[in-house]
């Protein structure tokens, strides 16, 4: 499966570029070419050289080592955002698909139309109005929004198979619905969670960046890819690298996510895959 | 039909009703006292319990939702905390840059995306396709916020094409226009490109159709069979896009009203965040979240006409 999956040029080079940014941020645990944490404002606005590899901002700060203390911020928001979004999503999906046509199924699709109404910047808005803004209530705002993206995914996906005979096999051998959920239905549906992780994890990423933009999200002193952004549009006129690479980090990471989603979304659909040939 | 859309009604009543507790469990049942936050710390009691007498804190929340609530229905949307003026009027001023932008960007993504995604459809496999699929890969990978950074810097202030911000207001309609034209361009963008995406997909799939293939027997070309079977077919999935995409639209006005200094509902929810003027906040969550459940309900109906299947099924 792997090596199939090395063998699409689309999720080799999303692989390569996603990869470049989650190393870039565990690195940046132990070593940045300078500190991001200390402000040296005689060196400020310097353009790409050869000490400093992608210029200095409006504090003298190395932009290389803030995208990569950046790359942190936003990795860990999408990811736990990603991970509360499944959490939540998938066990209340595999319950509705288990009791199809239910109270429970009743209520838990209702709910998921609800939250569908409110656009991940609208929970943010209402999170932070009322906790103020910080980057662990985007990441609850980012992680509320993924929550009925899964639970419609794992819903639609289980109630095909419950029709299944190794279902109807597991039912008659005793095995009770949460058994049979967990068993059987979650490892067959786990291609497509995966799918959907890739692609609400780079959704995740835009709408931190977004977040942190409109001052909702990461405050200072966490960098984020976002706020530097938010710091370089008054001076975009006279340093334009300030908003050039901050951007081209997240377009890339971005696009690395979704090369990769959509190259294993073929892979898992052999029916896509011939189609696409 | 009329009994689907009376279904549909009901459901429609009651989403707006949840939604409407939701926002106001969470913004005026959670929090601390509203009075205090506007009156700062120093306040006195005396001034807090004054403020709290004038602006009905003092009921209970069950009074205090149904007043809200019945008030909206009205059009009453209370006052707002900090300017001491009706939110509705500040909202409706504020409706006539919000809601022509989203409509502006949904009308460009819609332009943008058709010829692209049937094009792409039409021709798939040459360069041409996969110049779209690349192109739009890009398109939703560029944050929209970035994007319009650099169109300011680069059509505004370098080549002046454009003016960097700020709307002139609808006295002179086309001045209007002009100022909504980047922003709108930018916004719908992403829009575009998953619209395209949708759009070719949904035709690619409808291409192996048996009807398709009946077409082409009884002579249609294949250009046209696309234009007068398919397009129709594939309207349902990019319905539900297009849907969407209203409330993707509203709600990323909020940024994009940011960078071009739009007076619309954006620059008035976070100002009001920053000022605490929560019932300003509560009333324009509660707009966006009513625009996009009336959407939704709309895109619902207008499949059932489209696809007469849909109607039985529910």
């Amino acid at each position: 499966m792997i090596k199939a999956a090395f063998k699409m040029p689309g999720f080799t080079i999303g692989f390569i570029l996603a990869m470049t940014f989650v190393l870039a941020a565990l690195v940046s645990f132990f070593w940045t070419p300078f500190p991001t944490d200390i402000v040296d404002v005689p060196n400020k606005f310097q353009l790409p050289n050869r000490v400093n590899w992608l210029g200095t901002d409006h504090l003298g700060r190395d932009i290389f080592s803030m995208l990569m203390v950046g790359a942190r911020t936003s990795i860990a928001v999408a990811v736990v955002a990603v991970g509360i979004g499944m959490g939540l999503g998938v066990p209340l999906g595999l319950a509705a698909a288990a009791r199809k046509g239910s109270l429970l199924d009743e209520v838990i699709m209702r709910g998921n139309d609800l939250v569908f109404a409110f656009p991940a910047l609208l929970i943010a808005i209402l999170i932070t109005a009322v906790f103020g803004p910080s980057a662990v209530n985007a990441i609850i705002a980012i992680g509320i929004f993924n929550i009925p993206v899964f639970a419609r995914l794992s819903r639609g996906a289980a109630l095909s198979l419950w029709t299944r005979d190794f279902v109807l096999s597991a039912r008659v051998a005793g095995k009770g619905a949460v058994r049979i959920s967990a068993e059987h239905i979650l490892p067959n549906i786990l291609n497509l969670l995966i799918v959907q992780g890739t692609i609400q994890f780079s959704l995740g990423i835009l709408a931190e960046a977004a977040l942190s933009y409109i001052g909702l999200g990461a405050q200072p002193p966490i960098p984020s890819w976002g706020r530097m952004l938010a710091d370089s549009q008054t001076m975009a006129s006279f340093a334009p690298h300030l908003a050039l690479f901050p951007g081209a980090a997240i377009v890339l990471t971005v696009l690395g996510l979704n090369l990769m989603g959509d190259a294993l979304r073929d892979l898992f659909d052999p029916k896509i895959r011939r189609g696409r040939e | 039909m009329l009994r689907y859309i009376l279904k549909r009604l009901i459901s429609l009543g009651l989403s707006l009703i949840a939604a409407s507790v939701l926002i106001f469990v969470a913004i005026e049942i959670i929090p601390g006292d509203a009075a205090a936050y506007m009156l700062g710390i120093n306040a006195s009691p005396e001034a807090v319990a004054a403020l709290r007498e004038q602006i009905g804190l003092n009921q209970s929340d069950f009074t205090r939702y149904f007043d809200w609530a019945t008030g909206m229905l009205r059009g009453d949307f209370g006052i707002s905390y900090t300017y001491r003026v009706p939110v509705a009027d500040m909202i409706s001023n504020r409706l006539w840059v919000s809601l022509p932008l989203a409509m502006y960007a949904l009308f460009l993504s819609t332009l943008i995306a058709f010829p692209i995604g049937i094009i792409a459809a039409s021709k798939r496999g040459s360069v041409a396709d996969w110049m779209v699929m690349g192109g739009t890969q890009l398109g939703v990978a560029i944050p929209n916020f970035w994007f319009a950074m650099l169109m300011v810097q680069l059509l505004a202030i370098k080549y002046q094409f454009f003016t960097a911000g700020g709307f002139p207001g609808w006295d002179n309609f086309w001045l209007g226009m002009k100022a909504l034209t980047l922003p709108a361009f930018v916004l719908a963008l992403p829009q575009a490109s998953i619209l395209a995406r949708v759009m070719r997909s949904a035709l690619l799939d409808t291409l192996t159709e048996d009807f398709m293939r009946t077409a082409r027997a009884k002579g249609r070309t294949r250009r046209g069979a696309l234009v007068h079977h398919a397009l129709r077919n594939a309207m349902i999935p990019v319905l539900t896009i297009i849907g969407l995409q209203f409330s993707f639209l509203l709600a990323g006005a909020i940024i994009i009203e940011k960078i071009f200094f739009l007076p619309g509902l954006g620059s008035l929810i976070l100002t009001a965040i920053s000022q605490r003027d929560l019932i300003v906040v509560e009333s324009v969550v509660m707009l966006l979240v009513f625009a996009v459940i009336v959407v939704t309900f709309v895109v619902d109906i207008t499949y059932a006409l489209v696809d007469p299947r849909l109607r039985r099924r529910v």
